[in-house]
């Protein structure tokens, strides 16, 4: 069984004037347990707009999504956002147990998890006093606290500086082995989707479906930025420049020209 | 310029001073400095209607110990049931100051209560806001007494009158805020909450009302000034007990020493009230902030 079958016939989104947006149309395709799949596509090709109807969060659409063998609303699934959404009122501590399960709070998962990340000395600390990185691992911590069947992560690191992006990126794909879990993870990121993924999904302009499904092929670990990384994103736009086109104009994560983002170095 | 400086040089060192007092300790010295004031433009006026803290303190000490009430008194008054099984005496000070206290309080959470689910619903639901927004501004413009007056006229001259009055003056204002607060809601919270699939009781209670809090305390704050002053004005009109009464009485038999006695005790009952519940659960409600 998969762990994710996805078929959207139609998403439709309509404005209070009533005109109709094709958000996404023929949109198919399956995560088998245990993989880490990457989505690509560039702005607007409806990428949040999937992660909410697998997530369950959106269910006016026509087709069916099921996460292991559940219609998506029923699914225990982990999310991470664009930004790190934590309750600001909330600790770090009692942010994770928020979600946390009965099962996963008696087993002591969320100190485990957060202790893993680094940030055993703030378990008291609210969200306010942590930089974005670290705001970003409580969220990540959040996401794993009940090894749901299913993850979803919505460009997490995004607007992160390199260095703190990539601490992240590598504490996911730990987290991801040791708990066999499944991702679903979007990026625009062309590099990030390959470093990161077994294998990368990509999507057409609105209205969003998969044009190309691309096993990535290599062999774990990896780093970032080694050779056999770039080979294969080389590879990918040579290959499908007209698939490609307009993702690498995109901005892409090193945001270093941006003062207030200083402040996140230190996570 | 020169004067400037010189001006500051000398008021540094009393500056510097207070600052190393702890805060409890600058405000006895200021409430003693306020004491002694008052003594002295006693002392200065030596009139009756200018009466010296300690004939004040004297008319207090008498008010409160004179047993002229019992507790069953207390409960006819403040909230229009009669028992007869309670026999403890009370005086004057304590008898008109609770009557007051309970009425107050009453209102104060009726109008916190309905005024919170008006403000929600008008602030989550468009379509009921724009039905009522005007009801609300007319509530909110409605002079406080008219509102008393009629509530007189249709419920009659009881304390359930006026603690509806009280109530029904503040709801609106409740609701405003609370109406800020629930248009204020953070969707992309309340999508966590979904995603991760929370019981409603856990949303509402971590996710909902958290982000709600804030407003709660500003109304909470600012409805217990208002209902502190209203609820005496409407004793004025044609009660016999509470304290509006008694400061109506004590204005026209010209005893000042009472009148301030009952003002005092009754501010103290107030601040005692900012400093035990409503200050403390500000700061747990806000406690993230800092």
């Amino acid at each position: 069984m998969n762990a994710l079958e996805v078929e959207i016939q139609r998403k439709v989104f309509q404005s209070p004037a009533g005109d109709e947006f094709i958000a996404a149309e023929n949109l198919r395709f399956s995560v088998p347990k245990g993989q880490f799949a990457c989505i690509v596509g560039p702005s607007g090709s409806g990428k949040t707009t999937l992660l909410h109807i697998v997530s369950g969060l959106d269910t006016k659409f026509a087709g069916s999504v099921t996460v292991a063998g559940l219609p998506a609303a029923e699914a225990q699934i982990g999310y991470m956002f664009q930004s790190p959404r934590l309750m600001p009122w909330l600790n770090v501590i009692d942010n994770v147990r928020l979600v946390a399960t009965d099962a996963a709070k008696a087993a002591g998962k969320p100190e485990q998890l957060l202790e893993r990340m680094g940030l055993g000395a703030f378990l008291d600390s609210f969200p306010n006093r942590l930089s974005g990185g670290m705001q970003r691992r409580v969220a990540l911590a959040r996401a794993f606290v009940n090894d749901p069947p299913l993850l979803l992560l919505d460009e997490p690191f995004i607007s992160l500086d390199e260095p703190v992006a990539q601490r992240l990126r590598s504490l996911l794909l730990d987290l991801w082995q040791q708990h066999g879990a499944t991702i679903v993870f979007v990026t625009h990121d062309l590099r990030e989707a390959v470093y990161l993924g077994d294998r990368i999904l990509f999507m057409s302009p609105s209205p969003g479906r998969v044009v190309l499904d691309y096993p990535v092929g290599l062999g774990r670990p990896r780093t970032y930025d080694e050779a056999s990384v770039e080979e294969v994103r080389h590879r990918l736009l040579r290959e499908h420049p007209a698939i490609l086109a307009g993702l690498e104009a995109q901005p892409s994560n090193d945001g270093s020209a941006d003062p207030a983002r200083a402040q996140l170095r230190s996570a | 310029m020169t004067a400037e400086v010189g001006a500051r040089g000398r008021l540094r060192p009393l500056a510097t001073g207070i600052a190393n007092v702890p805060g409890w300790g600058v405000r006895t010295i200021s409430l003693v400095a306020l004491v002694l004031l008052w003594q002295i433009g006693a002392d200065a006026a030596h009139s009756v209607f200018f009466p010296t803290p300690a004939a004040v303190a004297q008319a207090a000490w008498k008010l409160a110990w004179n047993d002229k009430h019992s507790v069953n008194e207390v409960v006819r008054a403040a909230l229009g049931v009669q028992i007869d099984f309670a026999t403890s005496r009370l005086g004057d000070l304590p008898f008109h100051i609770i009557v007051t206290f309970i009425r107050a309080t009453i209102a104060f959470v009726i109008a916190m209560l309905a005024g919170s689910v008006l403000g929600v619903v008008l602030g989550r639901y468009p379509t009921v806001n724009r039905l009522l927004d005007s009801w609300v501004l007319l509530g909110l413009n409605m002079p406080a007494l008219v509102i008393a007056i009629l509530c007189y006229i249709y419920l009659g001259l009881n304390t359930w009158a006026l603690i509806v009055a009280v109530a029904i003056n503040k709801i609106p204002l409740v609701a405003v805020t609370m109406r800020e607060g629930a248009s204020a809601i953070e969707p992309d919270l309340m999508q966590v909450g979904r995603a991760f699939r929370l019981p409603r009781l856990v949303m509402l209670r971590r996710v909902f009302l958290p982000q709600l809090y804030p407003y709660l305390m500003a109304s909470a704050r600012t409805g217990l000034a208002l209902v502190w002053k209203i609820v005496l004005v409407f004793e004025l009109l044609g009660f016999s007990n509470g304290v509006g009464f008694v400061l109506q009485l004590n204005w026209q038999l010209g005893n000042v020493d009472r009148l301030l006695a009952y003002a005092i005790g009754f501010i103290i009952v107030i601040m005692a009230i900012e400093a035990l519940i409503t200050r403390p659960l500000e700061r747990r409600a806000t406690r993230w902030r800092l």
